[in-house]
């Protein structure tokens, strides 16, 4: 188990800055999920923590032990991190306990192959070709392959995106534990909010090759450092207010417990947390609103309410009761928000 | 480093060739500042371009026929197709003359009917009819692989965006042969310009038998050079040509999960055409050969066959082509390695001297290594190293191509991985990189084995005294108008390539 550090990375690749000053800390034994749009450099920092690429400068230091920096780069042979690559990467003339003995030198240990087979529940399967595995297979193979030589540290690119949305929540819980049980520290990239959010102790939201934003899922996801962070991570409705004495104030009511802010500032509320009924409750400073329209997704709706300043707000809540177009309803935040200084 | 050693030891005779030709200064331009010499160019560039087109007009229908629709009997065509390749051009040119010549076989089939001239297809006709249906094989082989490798998801695809069959194969399929075509078609164009044995069977005037021609005849070696060095200029500035046209390649499948085979497109009542154009160009390509050296064999045991001269013959074959495949295979590892993995204008220049051997034919290299052996490394001259290094000189671009394409089709994320499992880049290139591209290597010597077995004036001019192989025995024998003599040694030759022809189609 070993904490992962980097700091200030740069990569370039024919003048696009892939990686442009990207920092961060990684507890020992910690999950990080390194989440960002496609093309934001997040897997070009899962190449270069893996030594796959050279940083044009920055360092990479795992268990204090400086992996790459100025003068120094330890090739990956050496870094001793485990990788499962988005496609898989098998040996594809090697079985299914070739491929996860491979990392084990001459001989391969077999009890250890043995032993990380059980523990991807891949134990039948041994001596199957690896071209003749599931998608779900090969990747338990690929994780298998990386744990086998008890890696400090493992790092998972898309792991789960080349799996069928029904298999992929199962596959994630099943991962998490694996990791846990192994005790690493580990990294995965992801575009997927909610893979990120569900599945890591950690969330760095990137963005142009550098950290936006560094928090637990929920700090991120309710307290979002950014606007665009705010916006990647999921809906939001941004109102503007204006900030005095510690309250914040804007069309949907007060907000309080801000007393650093002063002036303009933008309020931050995902529509889940705002409340509608019939009647609001006496505690609240509840908005009357018309229902614009409803769209109905099972578990839960979204409601496009319109206030009486004519603002839109959207509001997510539980199936039912089922609201119509038209319905007049009092709106209230009834839950986190946020606050962030207005700029420009 | 292994690579760069190897791309500039490949180079060294085209390097000798033109330091002889500069030596000589003014004489050398005067040789080349002849009318004659323009005409030569212009026939020499027709019949290349003739057979080019040619041969992918066969080919290209004939790898799609064969893997990607329900013609009947694919296994059949698919070996049928390729065996054409182990004909050498001089044994496919005598049996063409031999049967459709002035006095051919046809002609005395003929004559009670009354027929008493065939148009002649001595000349232009009879080169570009023999070395189109010898060469077509070099592009057959590169598109029926890269067809077989064609990721059936992405026509899936196509068909789904609501195209038609016909359209797909222009749209989505041809796209991804323009690789293989052009390689196959390179391959061809640099063997048209490098043929001796057809050319001058035919008596159709190029390059190589001037050359030829002012070596023997006249001693003329000074004219011999220079002519050589300008058909080495001609033959750069077609690979010149072929690697600006090249494009950036990563053929191997992305997404996981378990490949598919390709798709079979049913032929419907198309396939009675389909058939016929397999049949035709088989029966002209191995057949109407195959039956004349069989006739003529059949001749020659009338009279003696001299056994312990093919069994010595083929003895020599073996043993020079054998060398020759196995070390041009090792020499092609560690180049397509060094130019697919580490791409860049120094990995680039030593690829492009491997290919040297493409650019000068066998006649050139033998006078280059005759020059070079009888003035710097006379211990060389007249060896069997001497003979199999012009041979891997000739023949290693052969094994290069198709290593560097099976290493196409390997991920680096493969050989990333077994870097991050703790093996040295050494050690990731013995366990994961040369194991996945071991079958291509394989092919890689399979094809140079069947080109040095049949290769001539390499042979002729470089061969240790008494150092008789099929080839020269062959070629000894029709020279002198001996064609029974010509015809055992000829179909031992055809059995002997038939082993690595049979390695290069099974392991499909």
């Amino acid at each position: 188990m070993s904490s992962i550090s980097c700091v200030d990375l740069h990569k370039s690749f024919g003048g696009v800055r892939a990686v442009d000053g990207f920092t961060l800390q990684v507890e020992a034994g910690d999950t990080v999920a390194l989440l960002g749009p496609s093309g934001c450099g997040k897997t070009t920092t899962l190449r270069l923590i893996a030594g796959f690429e050279r940083p044009d400068s920055g360092t990479i230091s795992v268990g204090g032990q400086m992996l790459a920096g100025p003068g120094v780069f330890v090739t990956p042979e050496k870094r001793r991190i485990g990788v499962v690559f988005q496609d898989y990467a098998l040996f594809p003339h090697y079985d299914v306990a070739g491929n996860v003995a491979y990392g084990l030198g001459r001989g391969g240990d077999p009890d250890r192959v043995r032993e990380v087979l059980d523990l991807v529940g891949l134990s039948g399967e041994a001596e199957r070709s690896v071209n003749e595995l599931s998608g779900g297979q090969q990747q338990r193979v690929a994780l298998a392959r990386a744990l086998a030589p008890a890696p400090e540290v493992v790092l998972l690119d898309e792991p789960f995106s080349n799996l069928d949305a029904s298999l992929r929540a199962r596959v994630r819980d099943e991962v998490r534990e694996i990791l846990d049980a192994q005790g690493v520290t580990s990294i995965f990239v992801t575009h997927d909010q909610e893979e990120a959010l569900s599945v890591a102790d950690t969330v760095a939201v990137i963005n142009n090759g550098h950290v936006e934003q560094v928090g637990t899922p929920e700090e991120v996801y309710s307290r979002p450092a950014t606007r665009w962070v705010a916006g990647f991570l999921g809906e939001i409705e941004i109102l503007p207010g204006t900030a005095r004495d510690g309250v914040v104030s804007c069309d949907l009511g007060t907000i309080s417990g801000h007393s650093e802010m002063e002036g303009a500032v933008d309020v931050l509320i995902r529509p889940e947390s705002l409340a509608v009924d019939t009647i609001a409750p006496p505690t609240h400073s509840a908005q009357p609103a018309v229902v614009v329209s409803r769209r109905f997704y099972g578990h839960d709706q979204m409601l496009e309410l319109r206030l009486d300043s004519g603002r839109q707000v959207r509001a997510r809540r539980l199936g039912f009761p089922a609201w119509h177009p038209g319905d007049r309803v009092r709106v209230w935040i009834d839950g986190p928000a946020d606050v962030l200084a207005r700029d420009g | 480093m292994a690579g760069a050693v190897l791309g500039a030891a490949a180079a060294l005779p085209l390097a000798y060739l033109l330091i002889v030709t500069v030596d000589a200064g003014g004489e050398a331009l005067d040789t080349l500042w002849r009318a004659r010499t323009a005409e030569l160019v212009l026939r020499s560039l027709a019949l290349t371009l003739a057979v080019t087109t040619a041969a992918i007009a066969i080919a290209v229908p004939l790898a799609w026929l064969t893997v990607r629709t329900d013609l009947p009997g694919r296994r059949l065509w698919t070996v049928a197709g390729a065996l054409p390749l182990v004909i050498p051009s001089y044994i496919g040119a005598y049996a063409f003359l031999s049967a459709l010549g002035p006095a051919g076989l046809l002609q005395d089939l003929l004559e009670p009917l009354g027929v008493e001239r065939l148009p002649s297809i001595v000349g232009f006709p009879g080169a570009w009819l023999t070395l189109t249906l010898f060469t077509y094989p070099f592009v057959l082989l590169p598109v029926r692989a890269a067809l077989r490798r064609l990721d059936p998801q992405l026509e899936e695809a196509a068909l789904g965006l609501g195209r038609s069959q016909a359209n797909v194969f222009w749209s989505v399929v041809l796209p991804h042969l323009v690789p293989a075509i052009g390689a196959g078609a390179l391959l061809v164009a640099l063997y048209v310009l490098s043929d001796f044995g057809a050319v001058s069977i035919m008596r159709f005037d190029s390059f190589t038998t001037s050359i030829y021609t002012l070596y023997r005849a006249s001693f003329d070696r000074i004219g011999a050079a220079s002519l050589a060095s300008l058909l080495v200029a001609v033959m750069l500035v077609i690979l010149w040509l072929e690697s600006r046209t090249r494009r950036p390649e990563a053929l191997y499948r992305s997404g996981p999960g378990a490949a598919r085979p390709p798709r079979v497109v049913p032929l419907g009542r198309w396939r009675w055409a389909a058939l016929a154009f397999c049949a035709i160009v088989s029966a002209l390509a191995l057949a109407v050969p195959v039956a004349v050296l069989v006739y003529w064999s059949l001749q020659s045991f009338a009279g003696e066959v001299d056994w312990s001269g093919v069994v010595s013959a083929a003895g020599h074959s073996l043993l020079a082509s054998g060398l020759a495949a196995l070390v041009a295979a090792l020499c092609a590892v560690p180049i397509a390695v060094l130019a697919v993995r580490f791409p860049g204008p120094f990995s680039a220049a030593v690829e492009r001297l491997s290919y040297t051997g493409h650019a000068v034919p066998g006649i050139v290299v033998a006078l280059a290594l005759v020059f070079f052996g009888t003035r710097v490394a006379a211990g060389l001259y007249q060896t069997l190293a001497m003979l199999v290094f012009a041979f891997v000189v000739l023949f290693l671009p052969l094994a290069v191509g198709v290593t560097r394409a099976s290493l196409l089709q390997v991920s680096p994320r493969v050989e990333e991985a077994a870097r991050s499992l703790g093996r040295s880049p050494f050690a990731v290139l013995r366990t994961v990189t040369v194991p996945l591209i071991s079958s291509g290597a394989l092919a890689g010597a399979a094809l140079v084995f069947l080109t040095a077995v049949k290769e001539l004036p390499a042979t002729l001019i470089l061969a240790p005294i008494g150092f008789e192989t099929l080839a020269t025995e062959i070629w000894k024998a029709t020279s002198v108008g001996f064609f029974e003599r010509g015809a055992v040694p000829s179909l031992v030759l055809l059995a002997i390539s038939a082993f690595p022809l049979y390695l290069l189609t099974a392991r499909e």
